[in-house]
């Protein structure tokens, strides 16, 4: 799984899929994830690195995560053919 | 002599197919002789067209809804104000003008100011308020029911139909049933609330005056039109001016009797045996009031400078015989400058 | 190194017409403090949700309104409407500011007579007294406002049986232009109905007629109707004057002032378009000084007005229990504020502010209550800052009807505190109990057992 290689997300939290021509906006923190995925991070590489940062626990980051993940998916912002890369 | 730049912002940007009367402001504006002007537009929407016209808006701004109340479009103008120092705002909406309204006196102290209608004129022409205001003003206008439920609609038999079914702040469907007057009547509550309006409908010939009044009686501005093409969505998409000393009389009558501050349009229909009914006042400049500078009256240029306090010679005179006719046009503009609209809130 | 404060991931479509921006900042304020205290440690102390009423706001909102009429009318008199806001401590902080009491019910009259207001200054409203209350009233001497023709008759017979010539008003209703009219109460005036009962009154010479009432609606965002109907309620006084001789000592004009909240359906804030006490007091005494009183025969005017004088004082603390995304992926947040509390959010769009900073992204959420019924929605549309499970929230403008209104369901009420104007905070009701509900109930010994 990755973010597709076509989307373009600026510093300032805009996001475009050229491939369906919609645009978005990310916070901050939705920034950072998406660039952590796009290093190819695990989940468990994700999580430890947002726990050292911010003031929050495993069980809320982990529903978050995945709620985003799967707000990217349906938005087909993530190719997951690319699953096993 | 240089003249002093004013600094005007204006809402209004949505040149679309039923379009907001930003665009006939703002080339007003631009094409006073007398004024030189910087244009800060005023922007809801990320897609109204205006914002990205920037030959005749120099900078734009959004702006919270009306719904946000006025302290939320009072801090954003705040920031706006630091921004441009504005000399004057010339609200363009029909739903924006009571929060303006509101904010006048305030602005006012800031150093900016308006040219709009006093509360009263503004409630007294409201269309929930029009047989009454036909009635003080001896004004012919069609007959009026605002409700608030469904239930209030009255029985098929008391009702003649076709009628239309207005919204409180805009939007009009005919209806031909009591069904479809329930259908309309859910579906613009839903968009602009209550109370919903069911007026008569009166077959005839379309006309307008736009013009502007100056608070204390005087007619500064006033030119009667006839639309000469509907769009689907009832708007003008032609319309030609014309000399009729009834329609300017009516005006003239409409000014002097209400004091009217500020600019505005009279709708009204005038029916087979040639009698002319008065079926909304809007408080505002109107999309077509482009045709009023083509023609010799200014209308932008003349309440820019009554605002400022100045004092402004009436128009006496226009062409007759003008013709307006409005076009489309698409504009190619780039990702980056929506991106910095959506992102900042400002272009 | 401290941790920065945590919120969720978001992604937001950019739409075409899309109400919630984000190059603006919020024009949201988060409210961390009610008058000075902390709603986290309000929480902590008395627990979530909590009613809280401001004694400040309560005393300033009041003397606004008393300000706004008695500059403009020499003679005014408030009387609080019991049925907006009956708390004992919420009575007496208005007995204290010089308001009567105004009361629907047997039980609202005795809890008036409990807080020791006197008997001649209740005044008894409502279309349901029975014979007991109606005695009682007028052994204390107190104002009753007749609703109907059989009230009418049963205080004649009590007359008779008591002894005493009771203080009477009628309750009058009446086209002000506003729509829906609201006739179920009263007599009519334009029917003749107010005058039939009027010269019932005067012709049985059982009762002291003392007043003219009337209450046209509720929430009215028209001040101008008030007018007309202090108006009409002047042209009837004048009528007696003439017709009897016969000069009555107040009018009424009820309440229904709205408040600053913002109804459902309404474009535009109630913050923006509600008339303020001086429109109204504008309004009603310009009808009253322009009718044909004598200049030093003027009728006291009384005002029953609740809803705008309690309304802004009472906040619902509450915190999220959760966040979910239903089906079609729209955001929801479910708070332990529901129905059951907020009676009025069938009605208002209540302002819900978060009770800790935040950033300016925000998300269209709908706001749920905790029962588990599907009508528990705070708010259907909202476009709220990121909220975290735990986080606490702050409901605005509630302080009318909730506290008589709500319901026990499914769950129990909360307590219900007032910071006084010193900043301390005392508890005026206590949450409730498993107890104080199930010690109302009686079990039958046959049922008493199952396996």
């Amino acid at each position: 799984m990755n973010i597709k290689k076509n989307i373009a997300l600026s510093d300032s939290g805009y996001l475009f899929n050229p491939s369906s021509g919609e645009s978005f906006v990310v916070n901050p923190i939705g920034i950072e994830i998406i660039d952590l995925i796009k290093q190819g991070k695990s989940f468990g590489d994700i999580s430890k690195n947002l726990l050292q940062k911010y003031n929050t626990d495993e069980a809320t980051l982990e529903k978050d995560y995945f709620d985003f993940l799967n707000m990217l998916r349906i938005n087909q912002l993530i190719n997951d053919e690319e699953k096993n890369n | 002599m240089k003249k002093k730049t004013i600094n005007i912002a204006i809402s209004g940007l949505n040149a679309i197919d039923s379009p907001g009367p930003g665009m006939a402001v703002a080339r007003g504006l631009r094409e006073a002789k007398s004024l030189d002007v910087r244009i800060i537009g005023l922007a809801y929407d990320t897609l109204e067209p205006m914002i990205y016209m920037h030959h005749l808006i120099d900078k734009t701004y959004q702006l919270p809804y009306p719904s946000a109340g006025t302290d939320a479009i009072l801090s954003r103008i705040e920031y706006i104000h630091a921004q441009e120092d504005l000399d004057i705002i010339i609200p363009n909406f029909d739903a924006e003008l009571y929060s303006f309204m509101k904010l006048e006196e305030t602005l006012k102290k800031m150093g900016i100011s308006m040219f709009l209608p006093t509360f009263e004129q503004f409630e007294e022409r409201h269309k929930i308020n029009l047989s009454k205001f036909g009635e003080k003003y001896d004004v012919t206008v069609p007959s009026n029911l605002g409700i608030y439920d469904t239930n209030e609609i009255p029985d098929e038999t008391e009702l003649t139909f076709p009628l239309v079914v207005k919204g409180k702040w805009y939007d009009a469907y005919i209806a031909y049933n009591k069904e479809q007057v329930k259908t309309y009547f859910n579906k613009i509550s839903a968009k602009w609330g209550l109370p919903i309006i069911l007026q008569e409908f009166i077959h005839g010939s379309e006309y307008n005056v736009t013009g502007l009044g100056d608070g204390k009686g005087n007619t500064i501005a006033a030119v009667p039109m006839r639309k000469q093409y509907i769009t689907d969505k009832g708007k003008a998409w032609a319309g030609i001016s014309i000399d009729e000393p009834e329609l300017l009389e009516l005006t003239h009558k409409f000014i002097s009797a209400t004091k009217w501050r500020g600019g505005f349009e009279l709708e009204l229909m005038k029916n087979q045996e040639n009698k002319y009914y008065l079926l909304e006042i809007n408080p505002r400049i109107p999309a077509w009031a482009y045709l009023s500078v083509g023609v010799g009256q200014n209308i932008p240029e003349a309440l820019v400078k009554l605002a400022l306090g100045e004092k402004v010679t009436p128009y006496s005179n226009y062409d007759v015989g003008k013709i307006f006719i409005r076009y489309s046009m698409d504009m190619i503009v780039d990702r980056k400058e929506f991106e910095k609209l959506s992102i900042d809130g400002e272009l | 190194m401290e941790k920065l404060r945590y919120e969720r991931p978001t992604l937001k479509k950019l739409e075409a017409g899309m109400p919630g921006k984000f190059g603006m900042p919020t024009s949201l304020q988060p409210t961390t403090h009610i008058d000075g205290v902390a709603v986290k440690e309000l929480i902590d102390e008395y627990g979530s949700p909590l009613f809280v009423l401001s004694e400040q706001t309560i005393r300033s909102t009041f003397r606004k309104a008393q300000r706004a009429f008695s500059t403009r009318y020499p003679k005014v008199q408030f009387a609080w409407s019991y049925k907006t806001n009956y708390l004992s401590a919420i009575c007496n902080v208005f007995h204290q500011e010089g308001s009567w009491a105004e009361v629907v019910s047997g039980f609202e009259y005795d809890k008036a007579i409990q807080h020791g207001v006197a008997g001649e200054k209740i005044i008894f409203n409502g279309p349901d007294k029975t014979e007991k209350d109606l005695a009682k009233a007028m052994q204390n001497n107190s104002l009753i406002h007749i609703d109907h023709l059989d009230e009418l008759y049963t205080i004649i017979e009590l007359t008779d049986k008591l002894n005493v010539k009771p203080k009477v008003a009628i309750r009058v209703n009446m086209d002000t232009g506003i729509q829906p009219m609201w006739d179920r109460f009263g007599f009519n005036f334009e029917n003749g109905q107010a005058w039939d009962a009027l010269n019932k009154i005067m012709h049985t010479n059982k009762m002291d007629l003392v007043g003219l009432h009337t209450h046209i609606g509720t929430f009215m965002l028209s001040a101008n109707a008030y007018g007309v109907a202090a108006g009409k309620l002047a042209e009837l006084a004048i009528g007696l004057k003439q017709k009897f001789n016969h000069e009555i000592k107040y009018i009424d004009m009820g309440g229904g002032f709205a408040s600053k909240n913002t109804l459902k359906g309404v474009l535009l804030p109630g913050y923006d378009i509600s008339p303020t006490f001086d429109d109204y007091a504008e309004a009603i005494s310009t009808a009253l000084l322009n009718a044909n009183f004598q200049q030093d025969h003027l009728p006291l005017l009384i005002l029953e007005t609740g809803r705008a004088l309690i309304d802004e004082a009472g906040s619902l603390l509450g915190t999220v229990i959760s966040n979910k995304r239903l089906s079609q992926g729209k955001r929801t947040t479910i708070v332990d504020v529901g129905v059951n509390l907020l009676f009025t959010s069938f009605w208002y769009e209540h302002k819900v502010t978060p009770a800790q900073p935040f950033s300016q992204y925000s998300e269209e959420t709908t706001v749920y209550g905790p029962l588990c019924m599907n009508i528990d929605v705070l708010r259907e549309n909202i476009n709220l800052p990121l909220l975290n499970k735990g986080d606490h929230i702050v409901v605005h403008h509630v302080g009318a009807y909730n506290m008589t209104q709500w319901m026990q369901f499914i769950t129990l009420r909360p307590k219900v505190v007032i910071i006084d104007m010193e900043g301390k905070t005392h508890v005026i009701r206590e949450n409730e109990t498993q107890e104080s509900i199930t010690s109302f109930e009686r079990m039958p010994e046959y049922l008493r057992k199952f396996d």
